[in-house]
């Protein structure tokens, strides 16, 4: 009955096995089985992005992906952004332009803004709004958001 | 201890730039932790049985099935609660309205919960309790609900506030008034007078973060609680007076809040996580999935608002009246109340007259949104003035300027104003670039004044300085968008040290004294007067501490840029001690120097915005796209600039989204029918232009660096700025808010049909 299945994947690079049940989805193994909680639950329905990862170099929202669909992929989260202590240029230019009030919605913005800067290294504004459509945030009116992705795209040219 | 609040102008250091704020780092990398990012051992996995119905009387419910199931830990409903029903009306109704006794008031509202070992088997246990429901005749709509021929939500609400007293009860649980003078003399005298009818729909706050939180009950009587929330504080007394635990045995820790805008200052969930820890005598985690957060927790007014304003031909304004009429959800709250206080607080009137009605109805119980209830009533006034404004061939902004209220004007909801910022609100804005740039095919222009009374209240703040010389900054006020960072730089300005110096935290229930919620915009405004009280103590110690390392007279000593300095010709030659030095030398001096405040902060400026928006109405589809929208705000000191424009921006996108999109759909059934972010749609990226803002500083003069609250004001003027423009865009007048693609087809068609 509580019979699990067995998961081997790559997060941030690192090898990962799990346990996890057929209706768990990515978003439940990252946080409850395997301490992640940088991915926040939103919405459980796709629309907000608070989840979102990177799988196999596409972003989704990791609750609409079942833990037992990471088998064999390679998996990116926020908690990988970093290298070490040194933030992605996302990540500093979130801090330096007040891209962040509450901050909840933050970890999928930097998500689908890094995907976006990947496909995308040199986005127009309205190429930026609709790149972060579907990350949803309450406090900040997205001005500060979009202001610090075209200065960390600026920044990422240059290096 | 003799702290004088009133303001003083100064240079300042500190105040006023724009630092990096200290939590950032953790919440760009995942590692800041929220309300669903906690974990006790052993905890157990709440969840809640919701009634399906609008309203209906509960005839049994049946948890043995349930309580049967293998990895069910415990059951509960209200048999489990402490009956209140004869006990105080306002926590009877926050027990009542966190679980349904008698009947269920409204689609969501919970009967019963469960805690087992994991969320599959939480889930399979709801399906089998049974609960034998009496539908009853609902009412969900503001005017409908006020007929006397109503559905009745309870037998024993008789309208307060009328004489004499109803004799039968009714929808309708109070009746309040404000204004002066004489009104209907008022609109004899004047030449024109404009009469509108209003209505606005039910909005959530819409935080990105579900309802979350972490409870553990033990078999002593005391507890701990994990929780976001914008009050911790309030939490543990409001859940120990629900429990009937004692007050210092519940602790309350304060995740980091994600988003709560007024939603997270009530409590839904945690009594009942604690009820459930109790008896299951593990803990307890429950998190609301967002279905039940937009249909058990949340929401703002339905309204509908009657305006009546009067003016002679040279634009001042002879009289106003306004009733309004607010959805309370199933319990009294004074969302009429509020509305009726703000609705013409813009204006300098001789006769004014708002009456509002608290109006019962089956929908959730409503919440404080961002400047409850003003935004609504400004949308009407604001709609009706520009109106007004139109049709005596004025400017809107000029006539508004005219009538604007002003220091030394009786306010429409009774006290005298200080100095505010409604009148260089509207002159920025008359003298603002945006409102020259040229308007383009199927575009208008509008604009709209907005108020709020900001809040003080109680607050406690404790300074410790480190034997480093940094110091630790602890509020109790919850930081919604980054007030670590500003009372960081209150308490360096103040100690005279570098920003760096200083680590602002917020403590938990259990090592701090009490703390009001940060509502009403009052975390910056309240803590940072606590916190220079207490900085302006440590440093009475440290002229001590000074004093007693150069063996001099402490009334020798003065601090000055972060170090005390020896006056007087006598220690002409004494080199100035730093903190640092100071610090260092602590354990031999006297201990550890802190500095202590507790405090009610009085006093709170009152706050005026006037908003500019330019949109384009599509009229084959009715759609509108906001191309350009800036605030002008008055913020006394912008302490951190960069958060103030936050608080600008993010208030005005979600105004935007009441305004154009953003609504609650009840079917004929009673139950919600847009519970989720698809089909209840708040703005995204792509919606939305840049925002500008522009803030100005007219010093509050109740706080020492003329602080006022920044946090609501934004959300009250966007509703009615949008509508002006949507009027002038497409040519027909929008009364209905949102102006949903349907809604302003189906004016353009009404305006062509004639």
């Amino acid at each position: 009955m509580m019979s699990g299945i067995a998961v081997s994947t790559t997060i941030n690079g690192d090898e990962v096995e799990f346990l996890c049940q057929a209706e768990e989805t990515l978003l439940e193994v990252l946080r409850d089985r395997l301490g992640m909680t940088g991915a926040k639950e939103g919405c459980g329905t796709g629309d907000c992005g608070a989840c979102s990862v990177i799988v196999d170099d596409r972003l989704v929202c990791s609750c609409l992906v079942l833990g037992a669909e990471a088998e064999g992929r390679r998996i990116d989260t926020i908690e990988g952004m970093a290298d070490g202590d040194k933030l992605h240029p996302l990540q500093q230019k979130f801090i330096e332009h007040a891209a962040l009030q509450c901050g909840i919605c933050t970890p999928g913005f930097l998500m689908a803004a890094k995907d976006l800067l990947a496909k995308n290294p040199d986005p127009t504004e309205e190429e930026i709004r609709f790149g972060l459509a579907g990350n949803l945030c309450r406090c900040t009116g997205y001005d500060k958001i979009v202001r610090a992705v075209q200065d960390a795209a600026s920044v990422m040219k240059g290096a | 201890m003799g702290f004088d609040p009133s303001f003083s102008s100064r240079q300042f250091k500190s105040v006023g730039t724009r630092p990096l704020r200290p939590d950032g780092i953790d919440k760009v990398t995942g590692r800041a932790r929220y309300g669903a990012d906690f974990n006790m051992p052993g905890q157990l996995v709440g969840r809640v049985l919701r009634s399906p119905h609008a309203h209906a009387r509960i005839k049994s419910i049946d948890t043995s099935k349930a309580e049967a199931l293998k990895g069910v830990k415990a059951v509960i409903t209200a048999a489990d609660l402490p009956d209140m029903t004869a006990g105080d009306a306002a926590l009877h109704s926050i027990l009542e309205n966190c679980m349904a006794r008698t009947k269920a008031f409204y689609d969501g509202h919970a009967v019963a919960a469960v805690a087992a070992v994991d969320a599959r088997t939480a889930r399979e246990a709801l399906k089998l309790i049974e609960v034998d429901y009496e539908v009853l005749p609902h009412v969900t709509d503001v005017d409908e609900a006020m007929k006397p021929d109503a559905p009745l939500l309870h037998e024993n609400v008789f309208t307060e506030g009328v004489d004499p007293r109803p004799s039968k009860p009714s929808n309708v649980a109070k009746r309040s008034q404000y204004g002066h003078g004489d009104v209907q003399a008022g609109f004899r005298e004047a030449d024109i007078v404009i009469e509108r009818s209003y209505k606005t729909e039910q909005t959530h706050q819409g935080y990105i973060e579900p309802h979350a939180c972490v409870a553990s009950v033990n078999a002593d009587g005391t507890g701990d609680l994990w929780v976001c929330t914008q009050g911790h504080f309030v939490y543990r007394d409001q859940c120990a007076r629900l429990l009937g635990m004692d007050i210092s045995k519940l602790r309350v820790t304060s995740s980091e809040i994600g988003g709560g805008f007024g939603g997270k200052t009530h409590v839904w969930a945690e009594p009942v996580a604690l009820a459930l820890s109790r008896k299951a005598g593990r803990p307890v985690k429950l998190v609301m999935s967002r279905e039940e957060v937009f249909r058990a927790s949340g929401p703002t007014s339905a309204t509908s608002i009657d305006v009546k304003i009067g003016a002679r031909k040279d634009g001042t304004i002879t009289a106003a009246s306004a009733t309004l009429r607010y959805t309370c959800g199933p319990w009294y709250g004074m969302w009429a109340e509020l509305g009726a206080m703000t609705a013409f607080a813009c204006y300098g009137l001789a006769s004014v007259q708002t009456v509002g009605y608290e109006v019962l109805v089956n929908r959730p119980k409503t919440a404080a949104y961002r400047a409850p209830s003003a935004p609504m009533a400004a949308f009407a006034v604001e709609s009706a003035v520009d109106e007004l404004a139109g049709k005596l061939g004025m400017d809107p902004v000029e006539f508004r300027i005219r009538n604007a209220a002003r220091e030394g004007t009786r306010s429409s909801y009774g006290p005298v104003y200080g100095p505010i910022g409604i009148g260089p609100t509207l002159e920025a804005v008359r003298e603002h670039p945006h409102m020259q740039v040229p308007l383009g095919k199927n575009q208008g222009r509008g604009m709209a004044c907005g108020f709020w009374f900001n809040f003080g209240g109680q607050t406690c703040t404790d300074i410790n300085i480190g034997v480093d010389g940094t110091v630790t900054l602890a509020v109790g006020t919850i930081d919604v968008g980054g007030s670590r960072a500003s009372l960081s730089l209150v308490v360096a300005e103040e100690l005279g040290i570098p920003y760096s110096q200083v680590k602002a935290v917020v403590a938990d229930t259990g090592t701090l004294g009490y703390n009001d919620m940060t509502d009403g915009s009052r975390g910056t405004f309240s803590s940072s007067m606590a916190a220079i009280s207490a900085a302006r103590n440590a440093i009475e110690i440290m002229r001590h501490r000074a004093a007693a390392m150069w063996d001099i007279p402490a009334d020798d000593v003065v601090w000055e840029d972060g170090q005390a300095r020896a006056k007087g010709e006598n220690h002409g030659n004494l080199p100035a001690l730093s903190l640092k030095e100071i610090a260092a030398a602590a354990p031999n001096t006297g201990g550890p120097i802190a500095g202590h405040s507790e405090l009610v902060a009085d006093g709170a400026g009152v706050s005026f915005a006037t908003h500019i928006c330019d949109v384009e109405v599509d009229p084959e589809t009715g759609s509108t796209r906001v191309v350009r929208y800036t605030v002008v705000q008055d913020a006394g000191k912008a302490v951190h600039p960069t958060y103030v424009e936050g608080q600008y921006q993010g208030g005005a996108a979600q105004g935007i989204g009441w305004a154009l999109n953003e609504e609650y759909i009840y079917g004929k059934d009673g139950r919600l029918q847009n519970p989720g972010f698809l089909d209840y749609r708040i703005p995204v990226c792509s919606d939305l232009p840049m925002i500008g803002t522009q803030i100005l500083e007219i010093p509050n003069p109740n706080h020492p660096y003329g602080v006022r609250g920044v946090g609501e004001t934004s959300i009250v003027p966007p509703l009615a700025a949008i509508a002006n423009a949507v009027s002038n865009a497409a040519g027909v007048r929008m009364t209905h808010i949102p102006m949903s693609p349907p809604r302003i087809l189906a004016a353009l068609e009404a305006e062509q049909a004639g």
